[in-house]
């Protein structure tokens, strides 16, 4: 089901486009610590395109802060990363969405009084070319750009089958439709790398499926490559092409779900040992 | 093409096609809601759809008398394949959605499905999950090509591909039309035009062949019945395979040259009736009953002002409100308070519904509480209701405006001829009357009588004022120990007339007294659980709180009270009662997909349920499976209360406790 050489080439418009198959993010030794806690230590791994990555691990093994270092959120003491095979530098959010990454929240972040097609709208506004002049005289430029971007939004609205919904307030809305919302405006942005934090946590089984369901679409039909962390082992290992394991901010396992299952460090540091 | 090509009426919905792309041209023919924006398509545009869709299917065999599946919810291009097939002298079989594998697989192979126009990937996979159980089927053409993209399957084709093959071909060779145009109208209306599968209510569903001839003529009748033209518009939201969308949409559309809307999905129905606002509306009592549950919890939680105006208004609604939609005389006071509530209340109430333009709505398939039917009515709306069957293509009975009643059906529908057996069967002989049940003629001689009437299979008896009463199914119809009648039906919907009870399953053929499962309705009773701070994990939960069995209690002692009035149901007033545990399913075969509950199959299944409710025992412990939507299997354990309901003695005497 997930071979990666079947896909088409990632969206992403800033960014240089990639084929399947190369790699698209390479964490080379970064390690990351808070005064004297080592979140992360001397961690490497890659990302290649059109692939779903997993990163995993009991809590506190380090995973958010792996995924806010690639994002730009946290900048690491040591090792560095390379994108699109250019090494990044002084990384900041928002130079990381213009470069195409877009990520989701452990705990949803949107905009919880606007509705579902305006939050999504906001995902579109890294690609608004208009200045403020032109968007307060709103007809002219600014209107055919927004109709634009409009039509994008209305896709992504489709097919993640939110139709419903489209004028509710997301505040209102059951938590697995926030999420859902949430992964529509990180799709907004057409990313090349999409990081997902947690995408199936607080969800129900039924949820679950959907949403496991529109990752592997996103993934498949978008040609998104995706970088998740996530909880659920069993979601994982279904869904994902190859998996990170994190463990205390080391490395203890890299490799297809497969391997990583039967891997010994693996299933200590899940089910713990005498020590 | 010119109108002396189609001497006399059309007879076949094809012909209907090109009558309508000529007379009505650039009239809407179709509207779907597709990324937010309502499309809409011209009788002419809808035609070359049509012929386009027509050649492309040609082109990969489709040929004379071959079945074509049309599988999905309501989609112009699913619509489309009905009169494509139709054109071609194909047979199009529409055949639930939701059905699971297994019941869809059935229907495919007995019918013979050599084609199937299918909505999506779900319906495919499901297709190709027992596609060894159907040899027939050699092509399966989709709709949404979301998910298939990789599918690597003989036979798989994209909707859209197939038309532009068709398109390419007229593109070559013009004189193809030409050649389509003159099939069509020489095909004669004697030939079978749709087959319908019966939602299987008694057993396995059961294929209902009718000719093009009988279904155009009963679509006429009523159209002219209804006054139904081109300026009206219906929204497309029942099920494709159901006999009444494929009767009020399809039938009717084409005969009359109304527009078909399409909803953008299942879930935007209510916003898109309300965008749409439609003419001519049709709804199971199940969704007025939904609707009304909304807009009573809505107002609960209203303003204090709101729900005051509220009730005032809906009590002079009551008091006018159908006089005044039926031009009885009604004083002129009467007349102002219900002009000022119409512009207060009933106008944005039924904007919100999406009721403003209705001239006609029907309700039909169940009995509908008079409370219930009156609400509606009373704001305006002209509400009526129908008695139909898929053998009768729908209408059997329909209520004439100005004489309509909720506990009657209405008299004879036009040029529909109706008699009742001794044995008070309703029997009917109609201009739609099906042509026999397809490959199975001993269950067609079996339904038709010697003198070539249908038998329903329900029992009624007409009122004095001529319209039919519909009591229940004839065999469910039996008797106590006692002797006394019992109309298991007539007792459910009653007691499902309260809001808080969504389901009923009564019992009491040859036992000593009538007794009844019933199921709470998560919305209402939920509502009030939030209400009354009442926390719950789950249906289960809610429905074994001690709190709803008192109110459910309530409900049935007042249900004995109404039943204890009539003097024909008094003796079968509900003893013993118990609150279910699980939700009535179709998934597990507990209601049929019109979601109408299959009786035996519950007595079989809950027979323990059944003794402990006839052995005085005052709970019972049960284990039931039960489907989850995925098709997985689990097990739901519950102890279940069961309890006694007070009786009253039967009518005429005053209302007073018996012991």
């Amino acid at each position: 089901m997930n071979a990666p050489s079947a896909l088409a080439s990632p969206v992403g418009t800033g960014a240089a486009r990639s084929a399947p198959g190369e790699v698209l993010m390479d964490v080379r030794n970064v390690s990351l610590s808070f005064g004297g806690v080592r979140a992360i230590t001397d961690i490497s791994f890659d990302v290649k395109v059109g692939e779903i990555r997993a990163i995993i691990g009991p809590n506190g093994a380090g995973k958010t802060s792996m995924l806010n270092v690639i994002n730009g959120f946290y900048t690491p003491q040591q090792g560095t990363i390379w994108f699109h095979g250019k090494e990044r530098k002084g990384m900041r959010p928002h130079h990381a969405v213009r470069q195409g990454i877009a990520r989701t929240f452990q705990n949803v972040a949107l905009f919880k009084g606007m509705s579902t097609l305006d939050n999504i709208m906001t995902g579109r506004s890294v690609h608004m070319q208009r200045n403020l002049f032109w968007q307060m005289l709103w007809h002219g430029p600014a209107l055919a750009e927004e109709i634009e971007h409009r039509e994008k939004v209305e896709e992504i609205i489709d097919f993640l089958e939110i139709q419903h919904i489209r004028r509710t307030p997301v505040g209102k809305l059951p938590y697995g439709l926030q999420k859902r919302v949430e992964l529509g405006r990180a799709l907004a942005m057409e990313p090349s790398l999409l990081l997902l934090d947690e995408p199936m946590a607080g969800m129900n089984l039924e949820e679950k499926e959907d949403m496991s369901r529109f990752i592997i679409d996103v993934n498949r039909q978008r040609g998104t490559t995706i970088a998740l962390i996530e909880h659920d082992m069993g979601v994982v290992m279904d869904l994902s092409d190859r998996v990170v394991v994190l463990d205390y901010g080391e490395k203890i396992a890299d490799g297809t779900p497969e391997a990583v299952k039967s891997d010994s460090r693996v299933i200590d540091a899940y089910l713990g040992v005498a020590h | 093409m010119t109108a002396a090509a189609l001497a006399g009426e059309p007879d076949t919905f094809p012909k209907y096609l090109l009558h309508n792309a000529e007379r009505l041209g650039d009239r809407p023919a179709m509207r779907h809601k597709d990324f937010g924006i309502w499309q809409s398509w011209t009788w002419r545009e809808q035609l070359g759809e049509i012929l386009h869709l027509a050649l492309g299917l040609q082109a990969l065999g489709l040929a004379r008398g071959d079945k074509i599946a049309v599988i999905g919810a309501n989609r112009p291009r699913l619509y489309w394949t009905f009169a494509a097939a139709q054109s071609l002298g194909a047979v199009p079989v529409p055949v639930y959605a939701d059905a699971v594998a297994d019941e869809m697989a059935y229907v495919l192979d007995h019918a013979g499905v050599r084609f199937a126009v299918v909505q999506d990937q779900e319906q495919v996979d499901k297709i190709e999950s027992c596609a060894e159980r159907i040899p027939a089927l050699k092509t399966l053409i989709y709709d949404e090509p979301r998910g298939l993209a990789d599918y690597d399957m003989e036979g798989l084709h994209a909707f859209a591909d197939v038309q532009a093959a068709g398109r390419a071909l007229v593109a070559a060779e013009p004189e193809l039309a030409e050649l389509w145009r003159s099939g069509i109208l020489a095909a004669s209306g004697d030939e079978i035009c749709v087959m319908l599968y019966t939602s299987g209510t008694t057993g396995r569903s059961k294929g209902v062949m009718l000719k093009a001839k009988s279904a155009v003529g009963a679509a006429r009748d009523t159209a002219a019945f209804d006054n139904l033209s081109d300026r009206d518009s219906v929204l497309a939201y029942l099920p494709l395979a159901w006999v009444g969308d494929h009767y009020l949409n399809y039938a009717q559309g084409y005969v009359s040259g109304f527009c078909m809307n399409c909803p953008e999905s299942a879930e935007t129905v209510a916003q898109d009736l309300r965008e749409i606002g439609p003419t001519f509306y049709f709804a199971p009592p199940r969704i007025f009953e939904g609707l009304l549950t909304t807009v009573t919890i809505r107002m609960e939680d209203a303003s204090w002002l709101k729900r005051k105006l509220y009730a005032h208004f809906i009590d002079v609604a009551k008091r006018y409100g159908e006089p005044i939609l039926e031009g009885r005389p009604v004083p002129l006071s009467g007349r102002l308070s219900y002009a000022l509530g119409a512009m207060l209340i009933y106008g944005p109430l039924k904007n919100v519904l999406g009721f403003s333009n209705i001239r006609v709505a029907y309700t039909a398939g169940e009995a509908i509480g008079s409370d219930l039917f009156s609400f509606f009515r009373s704001l305006g709306i002209n509400l009526k209701q129908l008695y139909g069957q898929t053998e009768a293509f729908l209408y059997v009975t329909a209520q004439k405006d100005g004489a309509v009643r909720s506990d009657a059906v209405g008299p004879a529908a036009p040029n529909v001829d109706i008699r009742i057996s001794e044995s008070g069967e309703v029997q009917f002989r109609s201009p739609g009357m099906f042509a026999g049940y397809f490959n199975q003629d001993e269950t067609t001689a079996e339904t038709m009588t010697g003198d070539g009437y249908v038998k329903t299979g329900d029992a009624g008896f007409f009122d004095t004022d001529g319209q039919l009463k519909i009591i229940d199914r004839a065999k469910d119809v039996g008797k106590l120990v006692t002797g006394e009648l019992v109309a298991p039906k007539y007792i459910e919907n009653t007691l499902k007339f309260f809001p808080d009870i969504k389901e009923a399953v009564a019992f009491g053929d040859g036992r000593d007294f009538c007794a009844a499962f019933i199921n709470i309705d998560l919305q209402a009773v939920g509502n009030w659980a939030e209400r009354n701070n009442i926390a719950y994990a789950s249906y289960q939960e809610l429905a074994g709180n001690p709190q709803v069995a008192e109110i459910i209690a309530g409900h049935v002692d007042a249900t004995n009270l109404r039943l204890s009035r009539e003097p024909m149901m008094a003796g079968a007033q509900i003893r013993r009662f118990l609150v279910l545990h699980k939700e009535l399913d179709a998934d597990d075969g507990e209601l049929t997909r019109t979601l109408k509950v299959r009786r035996a199959f519950v007595a079989e299944r809950y027979a323990s349920l059944i003794e402990a409710l006839y052995d005085g025992s005052t709970e019972k412990y049960v284990e039931t499976e039960m489907t989850y939507e995925d098709g997985r299997k689990g097990v739901v354990r519950a102890t279940v209360r069961i309890m006694d309901a007070r009786t009253y003695p039967a009518a005429e005497a005053p209302r007073r406790e018996a012991a």
